[in-house]
Parts: structure tokens; C-alpha cells; sequence
């Protein structure tokens, strides 16, 4: 079920559900991603590779709607991201190695603050506190729990309002095994629900094992752009060496 | 939060009750000298332990990326204004409403005839100068001396508040009467109008990069 989704984009059949065209993004003089376009389809899993200070987050963040973009534009469900900034948050769960939650609030009280926000059913905070195993702990403050923890509070709050498509910043950045399995099989029944994620890693196997769909960034250009299927391990790593030849 | 932490509010408590402390034991109760440093001290307390609570005001939205958090969601951005200017308004009222009945005790600072127009003139400045703070604590957030950054924009910016604000206070506590005092005062609400319009208008474009 959707909670105040944004209109569908089966009314603009022409769009995918993340499209971006011609992206461009700089800080002052630096340019973090320059003339970036894809489309996504819905349900796809797009697993976004890249070395550090590729554009990697830079991406997530436009596509979050947490910049505006130099240049460009991004359609989320056909609706422009700049002209219709609350609709198109609503369809969209961002997760990052950033928690987004209060220390100084409970499990709870955080993902309750976080339903109202959304106008999602506060009940569907006891549900997802249930589902990433915290339900004990839901009396607890965040600035108590471990790395792990307060991860899957922040998944938890990423599907509070049951967004279509989920955005993931290298989100498995300091998990313990636990967590890690545990957040690999919350991600599984949110795929196998046919929903779009947007994953950047570093894990190449892990992409190549579950994306559908490889995008390569490169000093912020998208150098490589497709199925998992056509794309081999050594062609990946070949394309995400550094160029300088004294690092080859 | 703050409720349950009271990080802001004991700051802003503990460094006040210091300040009073110390112009306790430079001026003599009742005398003279008090009378014409008082609203001079009472506007140093708001300002320096406003600075101090203004400081830590943000703290809680940059722990964990917090800000981030709140601007995904799908809410106008412009509220996040606001519901913090209003907070530390709230802080800084409350703070002053502790501190000037203690000085009064202590050091029988006289706060003359017009204490509800007095009352005004200090939640004036409270209103301008929280909400430069306001604006001022966000971009503050961002750098990693943010404590020294935050005074060093704050305090130039706001000269013509504390300037109006002093002035004001200072006839309406000497009983020099509220006609020659009501310049200063449309002066300050003119300020405020200004600064609060400004802050208003320009947060969005500073929370969002």
C-alpha cells in the first residue's frame, strides 16, 4: 500500500520511474558529475559503481533531491524532482552511511517522528521495528545502540512510507556480519515486492550477483552503463582503475 | 529533546548566572553605577548567552546528518525556519525570564516604571537577534569552528538591533520617560522586520547545499 504516493508514472508512459538527463554538478570549480543521463525502469536493481570520489554520492544525493543539480534534470516517476520536490520525496527512501535519526530520541519516537512527516500510519512504525528485529529495543535511545543497530533503524525509517523506489549509499558501511545478512534479506523482500533500487557499492560481487544493472561512474561521468549479464568481473575492474598510469 | 537533555538551557543558565555574578561583585547593589550599566548588563546576558544556546541550537540536526533527514522529507522547507526560530526565542525568553527577577533580588537592579514596555523592547531584540542566529547557527553548522564562526557573523550583523535595543532600555529604566524612547523602539522593530524577512527568504537556499 502507498501512503500519499505521487502520481503514477504509468500516466507518463514516456518516462522511466528514475530518469536523469544530462546531469551536471559542480562545486565551484570542481566538477563532481558532469552530462550524466539514464533511465531506469521500475523494478529494476541498478547497482551504481565507481571509485571514491566518482560522483557516487553526488548521484544519490541529486536523485534524493538533497542538491539541485548544476545542470540537468531528474524525473522521478515522470514528475521533475525541481518543480515537484514533495511528491516525488514521497516516492523515494534514501538510506546512506548517514543514519538520519536523533540521538537523543528512541527507536521509536524516531520512526513515529518520521510517519508523521510522511503522513504514513504510525503503526507502520511497529511493523518495520518488528521486521528489522528491534522491537526490544524500541525503548532505547539511538545514541545506545551499536553501528548495526542503528542501521536498521535507518532502513526502518528509509520504508516507512512504503516508497517505490530506494536509494542506498554504500549502506553497508560498518556493519557487523549480522547486520549485514540481515539488511541483505530486508533488501531481498523489498525486491521480490518489484520495487526500484538505486544501490552504490563497492562490493563488485555483491552487484554483480544481485543488480540487474551496472552503471560505472568515472571522475563523475557515466563511463558504463549495462546488464549484469554483459558485463564481466575483469571488464569492471579494468574500467574502475584510476587512470593515472603510475596507478595501473 | 531538550527537555530530557537540557544541553541548551544549562549553557545558557550557568554562563548567565557567571556574567551576574561577576558584575555582582563590581557594582554595589542599588547604587548609582548599577543604574547606568543595567540595561547594558541585561543585554549582554541575552546576547552572549543567546550566542551559547544559538551555538548548540543546531547540533542535534548535524549529529547523524539530522538536517539531511528532515530535508527528505516531504514537507516545505521553509518550515524548518521557523520551528527553529521560535524554539530559540523560546530558549532565550525563558532564560531571561530566570535571570532578571534573580538580579533584581540580588542586586536590586532597578528595571524602572515601564516594566511591561521594558518587557517588550527585550522580546524585540530576543525576536531579531534569534532570528539572524537562526540563519546564522545553519551556516555556522557547516564549518568545523563553529563556535568561534557563529559570533563572528553573528555579532557585526546585529549591531544595529543591540544598538536600538540598549538605547530603548535604557530611557525606559531610567524613568526618562517612553516618548523619547519610542525612536529607538520603531528603529528595533524595523530592524526585526527586516532580519526576520531576510532570514525567512534566504534559509531554504542555505539549508539545501
Amino acid at each position: 500500500m502507498q501512503y500519499k504516493s505521487a502520481t503514477t508514472h504509468q500516466s507518463r508512459p514516456e518516462f522511466g520511474i528514475v530518469e536523469a538527463s544530462n546531469l551536471c554538478k559542480s562545486f565551484g570549480a570542481a566538477r563532481a558529475l558532469c552530462d550524466v543521463s539514464f533511465r531506469i525502469d521500475p523494478g529494476e536493481f541498478v547497482a551504481v559503481l565507481g571509485a571514491n570520489g566518482a560522483g557516487k554520492t553526488t548521484l544519490i544525493r541529486l536523485l534524493a533531491g538533497l542538491a539541485r543539480p548544476s545542470s540537468g534534470e531528474i524525473f522521478i516517476k515522470g514528475l521533475s524532482v525541481r518543480r515537484h520536490p514533495s511528491e516525488t520525496r514521497r516516492a523515494v527512501g534514501v538510506m546512506s552511511h548517514h543514519i538520519y535519526l536523533y540521538d537523543d530520541l528512541t527507536a521509536e519516537e524516531n520512526l513515529r517522528f518520521y510517519a508523521r512527516m510522511f503522513e504514513a500510519p504510525q503503526a507502520r512504525a511497529e511493523t518495520l521495528l518488528k521486521e528489522v528485529g528491534l522491537w526490544e529495543h524500541r525503548r532505547k535511545r539511538i545514541r545506545t545502540f551499536s553501528r548495526g543497530m542503528a542501521q536498521r533503524v535507518s532502513l526502518a525509517r528509509a520504508l516507512l512510507h512504503d516508497p517505490e523506489i530506494l536509494l542506498l549509499d554504500e549502506p553497508f558501511t560498518g556493519l557487523d556480519v549480522y547486520a549485514r545478512e540481515k539488511f541483505k534479506s530486508m533488501l531481498d523482500k523489498f525486491l521480490d515486492e518489484k520495487r526500484t533500487v538505486i544501490l552504490t557499492l563497492h562490493d563488485i560481487d555483491y552487484a554483480l550477483e544481485k543488480a540487474q544493472r551496472v552503471l560505472i561512474l568515472r571522475h563523475g561521468r557515466l563511463v558504463c552503463d549495462r546488464p549484469v549479464d554483459r558485463l564481466f568481473r575483469t571488464e569492471i575492474m579494468e574500467t574502475l582503475l584510476p587512470s593515472e598510469p603510475s596507478l595501473k | 529533546m531538550e527537555l530530557r537533555s537540557k544541553e541548551i538551557l544549562n549553557g545558557m543558565l550557568l554562563f548567565s548566572l557567571v556574567v551576574a555574578v561577576i558584575f555582582g561583585f563590581i557594582f554595589e547593589p542599588g547604587s548609582e553605577e548599577l543604574k547606568t550599566a543595567g540595561p547594558g548588563i541585561l543585554w549582554i546576558l541575552l546576547v552572549f548567552s543567546g550566542n551559547i544556546g544559538l551555538a548548540r541550537s543546531f547540533n542535534r540536526e548535524y549529529e547523524n546528518a539530522m538536517m539531511q533527514g528532515l530535508l527528505l522529507c516531504p514537507i516545505d522547507r521553509s518550515v524548518i525556519f521557523p520551528a527553529k526560530w521560535i524554539g530559540n526565542m523560546i530558549f532565550i525568553s525563558f532564560e531571561l525570564l530566570i535571570l532578571i527577577p534573580l538580579l533584581v533580588i540580588l542586586f536590586d537592579l532597578p528595571l524602572g516604571e515601564h516594566r511591561l514596555s521594558l518587557a517588550a523592547v527585550l522580546l524585540l531584540g530576543v525576536a531579531g537577534y534569534s532570528a539572524v542566529g537562526t540563519l546564522f547557527s545553519t551556516i555556522a553548522a557547516h564549518c568545523r569552528a563553529r563556535e568561534v564562526m557563529l559570533p563572528l557573523l553573528l555579532f557585526p550583523v546585529t549591531v544595529p538591533i543591540l544598538l536600538a535595543g540598549v538605547k530603548a532600555s535604557a530611557l525606559m529604566m531610567t524613568d526618562a520617560g517612553l516618548k523619547e524612547a519610542v525612536s529607538w523602539v520603531k528603529i528595533l522593530a524595523a530592524v526585526d522586520v527586516i532580519f526576520i524577512t531576510a532570514s525567512f527568504l534566504l534559509y531554504e537556499h542555505i539549508v539545501e547545499e
